[in-house]
């Protein structure tokens, strides 16, 4: 990911109107239905602080909170497997799914398996894989991304969905009623629900002390992944870790009112091992995959820690005024908007994502909505620091520390500490810009492409009080 | 009790471009009874190199503000992110433990913005003068978040008779964002474009605000449509309307 195909999708998204219309509408939508579920602003401040704390104390606790949930899944028949990394994680699932001779599975939502590109993976071992949640079933047939983490296919709408069904499902009437293409969807699935060897999903929580797995979903495919299928495998990341079942409520109640403007889920899903010998329902076996893929290495730095508190429910990147003008594919990264501004540079390393810190404004209202309370802003400058500060001697340095730095703009930076630390350089300057002011250049890079160039006024506020203090 | 006395940080951006604003905000402390003091030696609070990770940069500049503010008075600020900047991140510029971490952490602790300091402070029992003029009010994201002043230059305006409107999405950022506005020139001038419209929207002939960067922003934005909509600083306004002499 360089600085210049970053610059080459924001344009390309800027100039796409459908686009950005699609993602004014669906962010605006999000914004005042979570804001219907917050009425009161103490009680909304008050749930945050409890989020936050469970969260906060969960990632302190995060080796010990893996060993005890490790040992009640086993307890429970959950199968656990560890890995470090992407392609460690891909070769598990991969793995499973050869021993048993699947060539065929149904997935969930899952932010996770798209971070690893499970996928592709699967797809080159010769496995078919069908995404069962309407909007990554829709990205599935278009050969997209995800734009949201939420909302994966939110950048459509629905004449564009339409199309798309039109396309690559036999017998597909003209419609563009939402029920009719919803209808359409779950005919397709139904019968792959059936027929799949295996289901793949992702986790919202993991609760340490039962060994239970959490997931939440609207459609009810999560339930028919993880129950229908003989096989589940469940991805998730090791941040996801919570102490106790009480633990639970409180993040459940937050999560969907702060990503989608819900009270609750349609579905809380609590999985907590596979079918008992008595039982008619249910996967024989259950698997879970832990990925770390950089978050021990972030769990362990102070400075960065309570990035991993992320709960992933978008309302950050739902409110934040830069990714509704661009969307989600413009970051090019998997996780879009300030949680990705964040967390991407961490995971893949300044040199390779520390362009997308240029996407802010620092206007903070991420930080206001996030419901477990990861201060995004101040995250956002310190990731800025280090992309263009080389590390001293003697400290670790984050990946790709310092090579964002740019030597004409550290020249000029010094240059402008050089004259504000020196009153008479500046009043010096100052004299001269004030009286130079007519003949100043009107086009100064960006900024005259969309704004008139400001003049400087004919004496600084310096010169006045002076004059003033002589009267 | 109000202050008697206090130190005025005018901003980089008021000095050159906006030297009126500075000058009103001083002007209405003053009519109020309350001597200002400036530093001459002020410049920057160091922001625009602090918000671009240039954080040695920043703090030469901020070391060099730090010891022009002696005393106990307040250090008002006519710029809420210029405020925000001196308030919440001045401390962090020094390693804990340090003199000058201390002495950032004095002087973070007497910012107040601008009018701020006039509701709580000065309370001013101005006569309604601008009764029924239509303004159109921008508070920027450092005085509705970092700050949380958003509302008072509101209560300035209103008690001169002025009818404040708001822009549709008030809560969202004008793209400004420092060198933001630069570096990603385009999406800046996306988020601009759709705040102009929603100003215009509010038909009101002159826009305000609290913060002198967004206004150089929307400001710019208008003027280079060739727009005619005044743009002030809500001192500037609040001065013109109340002040019969001439500025000094």
């Amino acid at each position: 990911m360089s600085g210049d195909d970053f610059d080459q999708r924001i344009r390309s998204a800027l100039g796409d109107d459908q686009l950005r219309a699609n993602f004014h509408a669906a962010m605006q939508g999000f914004i005042e239905r979570r804001a219907a579920q917050f009425p009161d602003p103490e009680d909304l401040q008050r749930r945050r602080d409890r989020a936050a704390a469970i969260r906060e104390h969960s990632l302190r606790r995060l080796p010990e909170l893996l060993e005890t949930l490790e040992r009640q899944l086993t307890a429970n028949g959950i199968c656990v497997h560890w890995a470090r990394d992407a392609g460690a994680a891909n070769r598990i699932v991969a793995g499973l799914l050869a021993e048993r001779g699947i060539g065929k599975v149904v997935k969930g939502k899952s932010m996770v398996t798209e971070e690893i590109g499970l996928n592709d993976h699967l797809a080159a071992q010769g496995v078919q894989v069908i995404e069962s949640d309407l909007g990554e079933f829709i990205i599935q047939l278009a050969g997209e991304a995800p734009s949201h983490i939420v909302v994966p296919a939110v950048h459509k709408n629905r004449r564009e969905i339409a199309d798309l069904f039109r396309r690559h499902i036999r017998g597909v009437e003209v419609t563009e009623g939402v029920d009719e293409l919803t209808a359409i969807a779950r005919r397709e699935l139904r019968h792959q629900f059936a027929t799949a060897g295996a289901g793949i999903s992702g986790v919202n929580f993991l609760v340490a002390e039962t060994g239970t797995l959490c997931l939440i979903e609207n459609e009810g495919n999560g339930r028919m992944t993880t129950t229908v299928p003989p096989l589940h495998i469940a991805v998730t990341g090791i941040e996801k870790v919570i102490p106790k079942l009480e633990d639970l409520p409180p993040l459940l109640d937050l999560l969907p009112k702060s990503a989608t403007g819900q009270p609750i889920t349609t579905y809380v899903n609590l999985i907590s091992g596979p079918r008992p010998p008595d039982e008619l329902d249910g996967p024989r076996e259950v698997h879970l995959v832990l990925i770390d893929n950089g978050r021990s290495r972030i769990q362990s730095d102070e400075r960065f820690i309570d990035t991993l508190r992320c709960i992933r429910c978008g309302a950050c990147i739902n409110h934040c005024p830069v990714f509704v003008e661009i969307g989600g594919h413009a970051y090019g990264s998997t996780y879009p908007g300030p949680i990705g501004l964040v967390l991407e540079p961490q995971r893949m390393g300044l040199d390779r994502a520390g362009d997308l810190l240029s996407a802010c404004t620092l206007c903070g209202r991420c930080g206001e909505v996030c419901p477990v309370r990861i201060p995004l802003p101040k995250l956002i400058g310190r990731l800025r620091r280090f992309a263009v500060e080389p590390a001293e001697d003697g400290a670790t340095p984050l990946a790709g520390q310092g090579s964002q730095r740019r030597a004409l703009e550290a020249l000029l930076w010094r240059i402008w500490a050089w004259v504000y630390a020196h009153p008479r350089i500046y009043g010096g300057l100052a004299w001269l810009l004030t009286r130079s002011r007519r003949w100043l250049p009107q086009r100064i890079g960006g900024w005259s492409r969309y704004r008139s160039v400001p003049r400087p006024a004919s004496r600084s506020l310096h010169e006045r009080m002076k004059q003033r203090r002589r009267q | 009790m109000k202050p008697r006395r206090v130190h005025f940080f005018a901003t980089c951006l008021i000095d050159l471009f906006a030297p009126r604003a500075g000058m009103a905000a001083i002007e209405l402390l003053e009519q109020a009874g309350i001597e200002v003091l400036y530093p001459e030696g002020q410049g920057c609070c160091g922001q625009p190199a602090w918000n671009a990770g240039y954080r040695r940069e920043a703090r030469r500049v901020i070391e060099a503000q730090l010891a022009l503010f002696p005393g106990e008075e307040p250090i008002v600020v006519p710029s809420a992110s210029c405020a925000g900047m001196m308030r919440h991140h001045w401390p962090e510029a020094f390693e804990p433990g340090t003199d000058l971490r201390a002495l950032a952490h004095e002087r973070a602790a007497r910012v107040v913005e601008w009018s701020d300091f006039m509701v709580r402070e000065v309370a001013p029992d101005w006569p309604r003068v601008a009764e029924g003029e239509a303004v159109v009010l921008h508070d920027s994201c450092s005085a509705r978040r970092e700050m949380g002043v958003a509302g008072q230059a509101r209560v300035l305006l209103e008690a001169i008779g002025a009818v404040v409107r708001e822009p549709e999405g008030a809560e969202t950022c004008c793209g400004f964002g420092g060198s933001f506005a630069v570096k990603q020139a385009d999406i800046s001038g996306a988020m601009l474009a759709d705040k102009m419209t929603a100003i215009e929207a509010t038909s009101a002939p002159t826009l305000l605000s609290q913060d002198c960067g967004c206004l150089m922003h929307i400001g710019g934005g208008f003027g280079k449509r060739g727009r005619s909509l005044c743009v002030q600083h809500v001192a500037e306004f609040l001065w013109q309307r109340l002040m019969p002499e001439p500025m000094s």
